[in-house]
């Protein structure tokens, strides 16, 4: 009788999820991965086919931009530990008490605003009669209103900003657990500070180092906002192939094999990334 | 906080100077939202013209406020709208899911519990064109099947509250699920034994320990919702919420309008930001 009702009541809680993930994310993605390899021959008649992953190939524009996307998620992934890495362990390791809990609530607090809030306020900032460009002719270095916006380099400076939460986030939770005594005694042993920045802090802190990097990437690999609005109309990221793939050229069969290209890449740098840090997705993400 | 180790002055002092570089890099953007909200100008640019109210208050074009602005007052009914479906779902399956996932040991469990992650690496344009996808495809068939029109289907609010659950939900069962984990059972074994029975157990003494949790969890969720851009935009149809409102009038060049509006987003969403902290201090 208990272990019929308990049965039941098992039942009763697996079906919300069950029902959550095959509707909305397990078959959605089953279906679109038969509309990708559906190539259109004529009005409403499709064949299945790999055509629109070689429409992919053999456009020089879309692998470009692809992989475009790509090495500037990586350089963005780069810069924001680069940057991110000096503040997380001033916060994790030079603070306490209350200063260290006001810094990580300051790190956090800009995050909890929309991310298109903050990319307005970039562009506010860069634009050609934006403050930057007027604050450099103010103090006499430039003559003329200069524009910062739609160039690499301020979709760098978006992107970077973007994650930088995801980033210091997991580096103070795992540079916090390191021992200080272990970093005295590597003083006291003879070391100088790269060396044991070396063999010490960045070892111990590598799972969060690696958790950081693998969320910074998937969020700028998927970022939309940032490269449209920074970049200009020629910023080239995937993200924008595929909105005008489905919502402009109407064509959802090429835009679902793109969606598959960039899910594709975005799982093999988490699991590349999971292996080489030989952690599991479950500690990792359930964090 | 290390004590023991003596670094140069110009060492201690340049980091120190990085670190307050990097936290005006932070508040820089955000700033200059806020302050150009009050800038007497139609463009949020200098030069400073002047300390104005009329982006929040205005009612005469061309500088009508945020308030007076019907089409934004919509779209952030629209978000409300959308935010409280999607945090009233999220929670009420997280819930369900945390019982699962902490209560039950079953076969695939842990596999369940990857595939219950995934969310978290799906690109949201992709969950956004897969759900899509999927919900025309249905359409379109029963559509041809019955005859009858299925606009519920199509892109408009009931896809998007759908796209943004189908992820928000992962974070929902996260938190919810920390807490419970930390449930002492003993005290329902108690509740048992003075008679209780299982289902009244739950609801007088586990559920309400973990309301913490679940008010957390669906603040986390209105905040992801009302932020939401890259899958609300693939799923978005005629009613367009407040982030969808704000993207489009950003491509066409914007008045300090937005600002006003970005400044009380930021307002609201400090304040949603510091109670959700608040309550999972209180819950851990």
């Amino acid at each position: 009788m208990t272990s019929d009702k308990s049965k039941l009541g098992f039942f009763l809680l697996l079906s919300p999820l069950l029902l959550w993930l095959m509707t909305l994310i397990i078959l959605p993605h089953v279906g679109m991965f038969f509309v990708s390899i559906s190539e259109k021959v004529g009005v409403r008649q499709y064949e299945t086919g790999f055509g629109n992953y070689a429409v992919f190939f053999n456009e020089p524009l879309y692998w470009n931009t692809f992989a475009r996307t790509a090495y500037m998620s990586i350089a963005a992934t780069f810069l924001t530990l680069l940057i991110g890495f000096p503040v997380a362990y001033y916060i994790a390791k030079l603070t306490k008490g209350r200063t260290k809990t006001t810094l990580f609530l300051m790190c956090l607090i800009p995050f909890w605003v929309s991310e298109l809030v903050r990319t307005f306020g970039w562009m506010i900032l860069l634009r050609e009669t934006g403050v930057v460009s007027n604050f450099l002719q103010y103090i006499g270095l430039v003559d003329g209103p200069i524009e910062f916006l739609y160039n690499d380099a301020a979709i760098m400076t978006g992107l970077v900003y973007t994650s930088m939460l995801f980033m210091v986030v997991p580096l103070v939770t795992t540079l916090d657990s390191l021992d200080d005594s272990l970093i005295e005694a590597g003083y006291d042993l003879g070391g100088n500070g790269y060396t044991i920045l070396r063999e010490i802090i960045i070892p111990h802190a590598m799972p969060g180092i690696v958790s950081g990097c693998i969320v910074v990437f998937m969020l700028s690999l998927g970022n939309y906002l940032t490269p449209i609005l920074l970049g200009g109309k020629d910023s080239l990221w995937f993200t924008g192939l595929i909105y005008s793939q489905f919502i402009t050229r109407f064509n959802w069969e090429l835009g679902s094999a793109f969606g598959f290209l960039l899910l594709g890449l975005s799982s093999l740098i988490v699991f590349v990334g999971l292996k080489l840090s030989r952690q599991s997705l479950t500690e990792t993400m359930g964090r | 906080m290390i004590t023991g180790i003596k670094q140069s002055p110009f060492f201690t002092w340049s980091y120190r100077a990085y670190v307050i570089l990097f936290f005006i890099y932070l508040a820089l953007p955000l700033a200059v939202v806020c302050v150009f909200a009050f800038n007497d100008s139609q463009f949020p640019s200098l030069p400073w013209d002047g300390f104005t109210l009329k982006w929040f208050f205005g009612t005469e074009s061309p500088s009508i406020g945020v308030f007076n602005e019907r089409s934004i007052i919509r779209s952030i009914g629209t978000s409300a709208f959308v935010a409280f479906w999607v945090a009233l779902l999220s929670v009420f399956v997280g819930t369900c899911n945390a019982f699962l996932f902490t209560r039950y040991e079953f076969r695939g469990k842990s596999l369940l519990y990857i595939v219950m992650l995934l969310p978290l690496i799906i690109p949201g344009i992709i969950l956004g064109i897969s759900i899509l996808v999927f919900t025309s495809n249905i359409a379109n068939f029963l559509e041809n099947a019955t005859g009858l029109w299925f606009d519920n289907l199509r892109p408009g609010l009931i896809l998007v509250i759908l796209g943004q659950f189908s992820f928000i939900t992962t974070f929902a069962t996260l938190v919810i699920s920390a807490r419970l984990q930390k449930f002492d059972l003993s005290l329902e074994e108690a509740a048992l034994n003075l008679g209780a029975t299982k289902f009244g157990a739950i609801r007088s003494i586990t559920l309400p320990f973990l309301y913490p949790a679940m008010i957390g969890a669906g603040v986390v969720a209105v905040l992801m919702s009302f932020e939401n851009f890259n899958t609300t935009l693939m799923l978005v149809g005629s009613d367009a919420p407040l982030t969808i409102t704000m993207f489009d009038r950003l491509k066409l060049g914007s008045t300090p309008v937005l600002n006003a509006v970005s400044l009380l987003l930021m307002v609201a969403s400090a304040i949603l930001g510091l109670m959700s902290l608040l309550l999972q201090r209180k819950s851990d």
